[in-house]
C-alpha cells in the first residue's frame, strides 16, 4: 500500500474527505515552491497535486496556462522538478502526485521517469491527454514503480467506459465536475453528485472530485458524496496575486490560510 | 506493425505502425469515437457520398485542371516534364475546401449546430467558414493573435461569411496555440460541436478522415495523367506543413512503389538555427494536440515554436501518417528555406503566369534540386496547393526590403 492508498484508509476512519490542493511546480518562481507545499501540508492537505508545466497544456483553462508558461520561463522542466520532489520529501511525509502531460514524460523515457519518480518520492500520476486505450506501456511501468496510476471520468462517460477506467485506475479515480477545462466556477452543475454516485455504484476505490471548486462552501456540499475534492486554479490564482502584490511570505502564509479552511469543509 | 499495404493504414485505434493513435483528455473520447463511427457509417452512405461529390463538383470547381508548365520545364532544363495538380483554382483559392466541405456534410447530419476551426493563415479558416455559410451552421474559428494581425484580410473574409473569429493570446500565439483554444472549446461544447481539424493531424479518427477526403486531389491526377497516356508519374511532389494535401495527394499512388513519394518542408531560416518548420527532417516522435507524430521540441519535450515565411507550413507537428511515410522509407522528405521558396515564387509566376501561394512554392523550388538528378525524359506530378493572392503584400514587402 502506498501513501495515497494509506491516507485515503486513514480519512475513510475518520469520517473525511481528502483536500487535495494543486499547484504547478516552480511557479511564480522555482524557489517557491518546495515551502509552499511543506506550509499546505502543515496545514491540513492530504494529498498534493504537484504539476509540471507543459508548453501546450490543451485541458486547462487560463490560470493554469498562465502559470505553465511562468514556470517553464523561470526554468522548471523534468530534472528540476525531480530534484524539487526529493527536497520536499525530506520534509513532509504527504503523498505526492504529478499531474503532467504525455510529452514530457515520453521524452524522458517512460520507465526512467517512473524509476526517477518514485527515488524522488512521487506516489502516483495523473496524465490527462493519456486515454486508457494509449495507457498500457504507462501502466505496466508505473506499477511496478510503485506509482499510482490516476485515471479521470468525465460527466459525458459512458457506463462500459467507466467500468473499465475504475479497474484501471489506482490510488483514486478523478472525476472531472464538468465538460471542460480547469477553473474556478461561481456554480458547480446540479448533477454532479448523481455523476460521483455513477461511478461509486462501479468500484469501492476512492472517487476525488476537481475542476470548479474554489470555496470552502462547495467543499462542504461536496465532502459527503467524494472521498476527496481536488482544488487546483482557485490555489494557483491567489499565490501569484498575493506574490506579485506582498510577495513571498505572504502568499505563502496566505495559501497555506486558504488551505486550512477548505481541510476544515472536508470534516463531515 | 507497418502494414505492407500502405493503402490500409491506419488499424482500428488510429495507429499508422507506432504513430497516431487518440491521446486526448477524457471528455473528448466520446465524441472521438462518436465521430469515428459517423465517418464510417457514410462513408458507405451512397447518398452521401453522391452529396459529397455534387458540391466538390458545382461548388468547389472539381475536377480541377491537370496542367502541364512546359515553360518551367524548359526552364529547368527541359529535362523533365512537369505535371500541376491546380488545386489553386478551387473555390477559396486552396486544397483545404475539399476537407472542411466532406465534415461540414458529416457534422450536419451528426445534428451538430456549430462548427468551431482553427487556422493558421486563414485558408483553412476561411474554407470552414464559407462551408459552414453554405450549410447555415454557427462557426467559430481560433486564430493566433499573431496571425490575425499578419493575415489580416483572411480574417475579413471569415467575417464576411458569417464567422467569428477569435484571437488567441496563449503561447507563441500562432497555429499550435489556436489548435489548443478549439480544443478547450470543443471539450467545453463537446455536445452541440463539431470540430473541423483542418490537416491531417489531430487524434484518430482525423489523420484518415481529412487524407480520405483530401485524396479526391491524387485520384483525379491519376485518372487525368492516364489521359494523357501517362500510367503513372515518375515522382510526386508536394509540400508539408501538416501535410494535408501532400497525403491527398500521395496516398492514391501509396501502393505504386514505382512512383517516388517527395515531401517538402519549410526550412524557414535554416534546419541549423531556431526558426524552421522541418519537423520530420529535424524533430522526434512526441504526442501533441492528440496524436503520435514527429514534432520539434526540446531535450525536456517541450513543444518548440516553429518558422517559415509561409504561414500553412508554421507548425511544430506533422500527419502521423508522414511520420510513418518517413520511417518506412516510403516517402522522402527534403526541405527548402525561405529564400528558395521566394525564387520558386517568383519562378513558376515568370513562366507560367501562375502566382502560388508561398506554401506550394516550396514544392516548386525543389523542382530545381530533383529534376537533374532525374532520369531524362521523368514526369514529375506537382501538387499546387493553393493561390498567391493572399501572400502578394506579404512578398511585395519582402522584395522590397531586399532592393532596398
Amino acid at each position: 500500500m502506498n501513501r495515497i492508498e494509506k491516507r485515503f484508509k486513514r480519512l475513510r476512519k475518520k469520517g473525511e474527505a481528502a483536500l487535495i490542493p494543486f499547484v504547478t511546480a516552480g511557479d511564480p518562481k522555482k524557489e517557491i515552491t518546495e515551502r509552499l507545499v511543506v506550509e499546505m501540508a502543515r496545514n491540513g492537505a492530504d494529498i498534493i497535486e504537484l504539476g509540471l508545466p507543459f508548453s501546450d497544456p490543451l485541458a486547462d483553462g487560463p490560470t493554469i496556462q498562465a502559470a505553465s508558461f511562468r514556470a517553464l520561463k523561470g526554468g522548471m522542466n523534468t530534472g528540476a522538478y525531480f530534484e524539487l520532489v526529493h527536497k520536499i520529501r525530506e520534509k513532509t511525509d504527504c503523498p505526492l502526485v504529478l499531474m503532467g502531460y504525455y510529452n514530457p514524460i515520453l521524452k524522458f523515457g517512460l520507465k526512467d521517469f517512473a524509476r526517477r519518480a518514485n527515488e524522488a518520492g512521487i506516489d502516483g500520476t495523473i496524465i490527462p491527454d493519456l486515454p486508457l486505450e494509449e495507457a498500457s506501456e504507462w501502466m505496466k511501468v508505473a506499477r511496478s514503480f510503485d506509482l499510482s496510476n490516476i485515471f479521470l471520468v468525465a460527466p459525458n462517460t459512458p457506463s462500459e467506459r467507466i467500468k473499465r477506467i475504475v479497474k484501471a485506475s489506482t490510488g483514486f479515480i478523478y472525476y472531472v465536475s464538468v465538460l471542460g477545462i480547469t477553473g474556478a466556477r461561481a456554480e458547480l452543475p446540479r448533477e454532479l453528485s448523481k455523476g460521483l454516485e455513477r461511478v461509486h455504484f462501479f468500484t469501492k476505490k476512492p472517487v476525488a472530485v476537481g475542476f470548479g471548486i474554489s470555496r470552502p462552501e462547495q467543499v462542504e456540499g461536496l465532502r459527503e458524496v467524494a472521498d476527496g475534492i481536488i482544488v487546483g486554479s482557485a490555489i494557483v490564482k491567489m499565490l501569484s496575486e498575493v506574490y506579485e502584490k506582498k510577495g513571498e511570505d505572504e502568499a505563502i502564509k496566505e495559501v497555506g490560510r486558504f488551505v486550512g479552511k477548505l481541510k476544515e469543509a472536508t470534516r463531515r | 506493425m507497418l502494414k505492407e499495404n500502405f493503402m490500409t493504414n491506419p488499424d482500428k485505434r488510429g495507429h499508422f505502425g507506432i504513430f497516431g493513435g487518440r491521446f486526448v483528455p477524457e471528455t473528448l473520447m466520446p465524441a472521438l469515437l462518436e465521430l469515428e463511427s459517423a465517418y464510417k457509417e457514410f462513408k458507405r452512405d451512397r447518398e452521401f457520398k453522391r452529396e459529397f461529390e455534387k458540391i466538390l463538383k458545382d461548388y468547389v470547381g472539381r475536377p480541377t485542371a491537370l496542367y502541364e508548365a512546359k515553360r518551367l520545364g524548359e526552364a529547368l532544363g527541359g529535362r523533365c516534364r512537369i505535371f500541376l495538380k491546380r488545386e489553386d483554382l478551387t473555390h477559396t483559392g486552396a486544397h483545404k475546401i475539399n476537407n472542411t466541405i466532406g465534415q461540414i456534410l458529416l457534422a450536419k447530419r451528426m445534428g451538430k449546430k456549430r462548427i468551431i476551426a482553427e487556422t493558421g493563415a486563414g485558408q483553412h479558416g476561411v474554407a470552414t467558414a464559407t462551408a459552414a455559410a453554405l450549410m447555415g451552421l454557427e462557426c467559430i474559428v481560433y486564430m493566433g493573435r499573431k496571425d490575425t494581425l499578419r493575415q489580416a484580410m483572411n480574417v475579413f473574409r471569415m467575417e464576411l461569411t458569417g464567422a467569428k473569429v477569435v484571437p488567441v493570446d496563449s503561447g507563441t500565439k500562432t497555429l499550435k496555440d489556436a489548435i489548443n483554444e478549439a480544443i478547450r472549446d470543443w471539450v467545453t461544447n463537446v455536445e452541440t460541436t463539431h470540430y473541423i481539424i483542418g490537416s491531417v493531424v489531430g487524434p484518430h479518427p482525423y489523420p484518415m478522415m481529412v487524407r480520405d477526403f483530401q485524396s479526391v486531389i491524387g485520384k483525379e491526377a491519376r485518372a487525368q495523367l492516364r489521359k494523357k497516356g501517362i500510367s503513372r508519374p515518375d515522382v510526386v511532389v508536394a509540400c508539408v506543413g501538416g501535410g494535408s494535401n501532400a497525403m491527398g495527394i500521395f496516398y492514391p499512388f501509396s501502393k505504386d512503389k514505382d512512383v517516388r513519394l517527395i515531401g517538402v518542408e519549410a526550412a524557414g531560416k535554416g534546419i541549423d538555427t531556431d526558426y524552421h518548420s522541418s519537423t520530420l527532417t529535424c524533430g522526434e516522435p512526441g504526442v501533441l494536440h492528440g496524436t503520435m507524430s514527429y514534432l520539434l521540441q526540446d531535450r525536456w519535450g517541450q513543444i518548440k515554436g516553429a518558422h517559415s515565411v509561409a504561414p500553412g507550413l508554421d507548425y511544430p507537428g506533422v500527419g502521423p501518417e508522414h511520420s510513418m511515410y518517413k520511417d518506412s522509407g516510403r516517402a522522402e522528405y527534403y526541405t527548402i528555406d525561405d529564400e528558395e521558396a521566394l525564387k520558386g515564387f517568383r519562378l513558376l509566376s515568370e513562366t507560367e503566369g501562375i502566382i502560388p501561394a508561398l506554401e506550394s512554392a516550396h514544392a516548386i523550388a525543389f523542382l530545381k534540386r530533383l529534376v537533374p538528378e532525374l532520369k531524362e525524359g521523368s514526369t514529375i506530378l506537382v501538387n499546387l496547393s493553393g493561390r498567391g493572392d493572399k501572400d502578394v503584400a506579404t512578398v511585395r514587402d519582402i522584395f522590397k526590403g531586399d532592393k532596398e
